[in-house]
């Protein structure tokens, strides 16, 4: 159960081109998050693999099976949706048993199901409580519960966690992971938060305004992110990336350095450096003044700028006595560096 | 998997609050009695409907859901009014359109044929023009009336009262009463050996003849639908008064705004938009007017409260010589006068709410 | 009275007032006291004169209460004998009368039935208590249609109610949930029969009734009434409050649209709903005009058309009309008492009625 491919899939509203051309392929039992920033299509494109919208052009499969024309409700995918849409009047055993008896089945199956998952999710005491009396966390289970007694081909899940508060979206970040796992199904989740994305998934689709930027696994996207945008969208803090031009092996930044870069084709460029991989070095060659230190404890997150102007961040294992004004000089290794094109796109050394 | 023991309450959502506050008891009833066997017959008709469903698409089952209203609409009103036209060209004995003389603008003329529109008598249908001349009387005391004392009820119940949805309810109840009853009533109080006469003669007047002398009985028909009708204007100017913000009333009072003066300038120009309402709807109800007055008065003495919805019932209906021609030609020219009231209606409507989202 | 209205009303006072009365208190004072008296006054007055005897209602000047003349079995006599105060020279004693003559009345004393006394009847007041003429409604329900013209009546309102709700909520429902070519123009249609009142459509109506063979027939009454335009309105807009979001996760779970509609939004709406309901039961038991034009028999009379009719004959029996009204007023009073702020929110919220 549970292979999706998508060929093709373009979507307008009116003149507005909300996906342009989305092709990608789901294993089976795979857990992929779709991330990016709001208004890129993330959610647009789950819908559509619902089959609650239509896309303008292309075709969706399921298992090889083609289910563009097919009703949501005959493609035999469960969808967990962000405000939950649990029913209000119904009862949370109820909720979870609409589903099921619409297809007809046997009340014993029904309730054998619907045991099931309440034990699964320890929802049991809340049965006979309607939406109203439980909290979010609650809620948020019971949206699960009522995706998983339908035994779907495929999940998706449409920001399940942002109705939640922090502390609690943590939690069940770990126990969706954890039912991922239990279940083996096929996941889709999709959500604008890179810390969800990267806590979660199997393989990361990075989308940006109606185009896939990046598919890949986590720590590839981290190590090796194939753009400027997947660059600085992915990681926390963000990917330092200086702009700069290239001569006979040496990058100019501006406002800033020169930093040697043996290999390097002449030509504007973009550096990009993780503020992870800035070690504090007596005569290193990047000379910065900082500007403000925010220590988090384990950690200390300084923001500086080189003599030239540039903005530099870099977050230095534990409590460096850094304060505003310090002049201080960093180090990196070569091997640390992201190179982009003049274009935004990845330089493979 | 772990018990989740931080739990915070999400807000429920607006939606959800209302549909958990409903007439408790009569959901209950109406879920007891009526859903039982509605729920089984809605369960009945789901499969045809799924077929039809996956035959048709989302549109056809659109299509499903407005027919059982869009027809009714259709038959009941919008095919009447097209036939109302046809109808009133023409003449004679038979009911159905097919079997009627075309006579073109022939009952039009005969509604219009005057030689002097001031005296009725002059005039070919001289009852059309008696009831016209009535229900115009009649709409202007009516409004007027209708509007001094629906806002001095409504200046008065906005006042900080003790116990004001009671004594808005107070206002309200004769709007509940059917019409009928309400002529029957005050019938009942204003004929010869009735109530009121009793009080005038143990306050030492002459009893009055009340529905029967021609300008008593029509100041009764008035009173009486201004009666009956009172408390639903008064509610919405009401709704008015309350929108406007206290503060504004404070900062008068700051500047020591004599009442007067802050009625004038503060009060009655930030409920006019109510007002506007109140006036048109005032104005359509009462060209209409017939259900009470026909009650209470039948149309007499002689004509003295022959309205013209009761002329074209008259005419079409009640007479031996039933001309439904002549009565569909007056509903037109009635119906005219009220396309355009209600237009300024819905065109005050809409200004109304474009100030609204400015606010 | 006095007190409850001062309990009722609270004075401005303050600044300006003299002896703690501004004016506005003296006049808010008497407009709802005046108030209540007028809007509740008649309504009270015609049910307290349903309970009098025909003779009492010919009275002139009318008493408050319904009274009953005492009666008295006096042994020699058929009949209950009504009983009279005589008040003369012979002193004040209690009779039963048992025949009048011009200006004299033959009485008997009930303790000596033996003996007639002859009174003047300027001398005698009828022995009365206050009773309920209980027969004022029951013979018109055993003797006349009135029974017949209640269950019309409730026949109309029940079946017109349970119609208005089922096709107002749909087609609410597919003008707020879809999305489809033509909407505009069904929102524009329901618009329009908003502004066509019937009094504008009698005579077409009439034929098209007649033409369906409703004529006389109280579906007649029923079928143009139930399309309203303010249901459709009142329900879209409540309608247009529940997330989209339910009615997908519906469709997720394999609803059908007519699910969808019956078993998450309806339920939903039961407000709305409920309001609608309580709007329609009181139109359709007030309906008039139509049904007068619709009815010419009277075993199809509503109770509205019935009572018109029984009033407007000559011979008018005022106290089987005035019970009658009572009858009539009853469910609007009872709406009135248990459901009368449910009305008044739903027309100062929405302006229609």
């Amino acid at each position: 159960m549970g292979q999706l491919d998508l060929h093709g899939i373009t979507k307008s509203f009116g003149t507005v081109d909300v996906l342009k051309g989305i092709d990608l392929t789901v294993q089976k039992g795979e857990l992929v998050v779709f991330v990016g920033p709001s208004g890129c299509g993330k959610s647009t494109l789950l819908r559509m693999i619902a089959g609650l919208d239509q896309p303008t052009g292309g075709r969706i499969e399921i298992d090889g099976r083609d289910v563009t024309a097919v009703s949501a409700a005959d493609r035999g995918l469960a969808m967990v949706f962000q405000s939950y849409a649990l029913y209000p009047h119904m009862t949370v055993r109820a909720n979870m048993a609409f589903g099921l008896q619409n297809t007809r089945m046997p009340k014993a199956e029904v309730e054998a199901r619907i045991a099931d998952a309440a034990r699964m999710l320890e929802i049991e005491p809340l049965l006979e409580r309607r939406p109203g009396q439980l909290s979010g966390g609650q809620r948020q289970r019971v949206a699960i519960g009522r995706a998983i007694v339908r035994r779907p081909t495929a999940f998706l899940l449409d920001e399940p966690l942002s109705n939640l508060d922090a502390e609690l979206r943590v939690t069940m970040r770990a126990e969706l992971s954890a039912l991922h796992a239990r279940l083996g199904a096929t996941m889709i989740h999709v959500t604008h938060d890179q810390v969800e994305a990267m806590t979660m998934a199997d393989r990361i689709v990075v989308l940006r305004a109606g185009r896939i930027e990046q598919v890949d696994t986590p720590l590839n996207l981290y190590n090796a992110p194939a753009n400027l945008f997947v660059a600085g969208f992915i990681g926390a803090p963000g990917m330092n990336l200086w702009a700069g031009k290239a001569v006979g092996g040496r990058v100019q930044l501006d406002g800033g350095p020169e930093i040697s870069l043996p290999g390097a084709a002449d030509g504007p460029m973009t550096i990009g450096l993780r503020p992870q991989h800035l070690r504090l070095a007596q005569n290193g060659p990047l000379r910065a003044t900082v500007a403000l230190t925010e220590a988090l404890g384990s950690e200390t997150v300084v923001h500086c700028a080189f003599d030239g102007g540039a903005p530099v961040l870099a977050v230095i294992p534990g409590q460096p006595p850094l304060k505003r004004g310090d002049a201080i000089a960093m180090d990196f290794d070569a091997a640390s560096l992201h190179v982009f094109d003049g274009t935004g796109q990845r330089v493979t050394a | 998997m772990t018990l989740l023991r931080a739990s915070t309450p999400i807000s429920p959502n607006r939606w959800r609050n209302r549909a958990a506050e409903p007439v408790a008891s009569v959901k209950a009833l109406a879920g007891a009695v009526v859903t039982a066997p509605l729920g089984w017959l809605a369960r009945a008709i789901d499969p045809a409907l799924r077929l039809w469903q996956r035959a048709t698409g989302t549109g056809g089952m659109v299509a499903f859901f407005l027919l059982p209203n869009m027809a009714i609409f259709g038959i009941f009103v919008l095919l009447p009014l097209v036939i109302n036209v046809a109808y009133s060209m023409t003449t004679g004995a038979a009911l159905f359109l097919g079997d009627r003389d075309f006579i073109g603008g022939a009952q039009y003329a005969r509604l219009l044929d005057c030689t002097d529109y001031t005296r009725p008598s002059s005039c070919a249908e001289d009852q059309f023009w008696i009831a016209v001349r009535n229900t115009g009387l009649f709409v202007i005391c009516q409004v007027s009336l209708m509007i001094v004392v629906a806002t001095i009820t409504a200046l008065i119940l906005n006042r900080d009262l003790r116990a004001r949805s009671f004594w808005r309810a107070v206002f309200f109840f004769p709007v509940l009463l059917s019409p009928v009853v309400v002529g029957l009533i005050w019938r009942w109080i204003l004929q010869r050996d009735g109530l009121l006469n009793a009080f005038l003669v143990a306050g030492g007047f002459d009893p009055v003849n009340w529905l029967i002398e021609r300008n008593w009985a029509f100041f009764a028909t008035i009173g009486v639908t201004t009666w009956a009708h009172l408390g639903f204007y008064t509610l919405i100017l009401l709704a008015g008064l309350q929108a406007i913000p206290r503060d504004l009333y404070e900062a008068a009072e700051m500047d020591g705004t004599p009442p007067a003066r802050v009625f004038w300038r503060i009060t009655l120009p930030l409920l006019m938009p109510n007002m506007l309402v109140v006036i048109v709807l005032v104005l359509i109800r009462a060209v209409q007017v017939f259900d009470e007055a026909f009650v209470l008065t039948s149309g007499g003495p002689g004509t003295a409260t022959l309205y013209i919805t009761q002329y074209i019932y008259e005419v079409g209906f009640a007479s031996l010589l039933k001309n439904l021609g002549l009565a569909a030609a007056a509903s037109i020219l009635m119906g005219g006068v009220l396309v355009v009231l209600t237009l300024i209606q819905l065109l005050l409507a809409r200004r109304n709410e474009a100030r609204g989202k400015l606010k | 009275m006095t007190r409850a209205l001062a309990f009722l009303t609270r004075r401005r006072g303050g600044p300006g007032s003299i002896g703690g009365w501004h004016w506005t208190d003296v006049v808010t004072f008497f407009w709802l006291g005046g108030g209540l008296i007028l809007m509740f006054g008649p309504a009270l007055w015609l049910i307290l004169s349903s309970f009098k005897s025909p003779a009492q209602l010919a009275e002139f000047p009318p008493s408050a209460l319904p009274y009953e003349a005492r009666t008295a079995v006096v042994e020699g006599y058929d009949r209950p004998l009504p009983l009279y105060v005589v008040q003369d020279e012979a002193g004040t004693r209690t009779l039963a009368e048992v025949r009048r003559v011009g200006t004299v009345a033959q009485m008997v004393d009930p303790a000596n039935p033996g003996e007639i006394q002859k009174v003047n009847i300027a001398n005698r007041t009828p022995d009365r208590e206050v009773g309920f003429a209980v027969e004022n409604y029951t013979e018109p329900f055993l003797h006349f249609d009135f029974l017949l013209y209640l269950q019309n009546s409730v026949f109309v309102t029940t079946v017109a109610t349970l119609i208005t709700l089922l096709t107002n909520s749909m087609a609410a429902f597919a003008l707020s949930k879809y999305q489809f070519p033509g909407r505009a123009v069904v929102m524009l249609v329901v618009l329009a029969t908003l502004m066509i009142p019937l009094s504008v459509i009698l005579v077409p109506l009439y034929s098209i009734i007649s033409g369906l063979g409703l004529f006389n027939s109280l579906w007649g009454v029923i079928l143009p009434t139930v399309a309203t335009p303010t249901g459709i309105f009142l329900l879209r807009q409540y309608m247009l409050t529940i997330p989209d979001e339910l009615l997908e996760a519906a469709r997720m779970d394999h609803a059908s649209e007519w699910q969808i509609y019956w078993r998450i939004v309806l339920p939903l709406t039961a407000p709305a709903l409920a309001v609608l309901a309580i709007f329609s039961v009181v139109w359709r038991w007030n309906d008039f005009l139509w049904p007068l034009v619709v009815l010419s028999r009277k075993e199809v009379y509503t109770l509205q058309v019935g009572l018109n009719t029984y009033a407007g004959e000559l011979n008018v029996q005022w106290h089987f009309i005035l019970a009658m009204t009572v009858v009539t007023m009853i469910p609007v009073v009872l709406v009135f008492i248990f459901l009368q702020r449910f009305i008044t929110a739903g027309i100062a919220g929405s302006g229609l009625k």
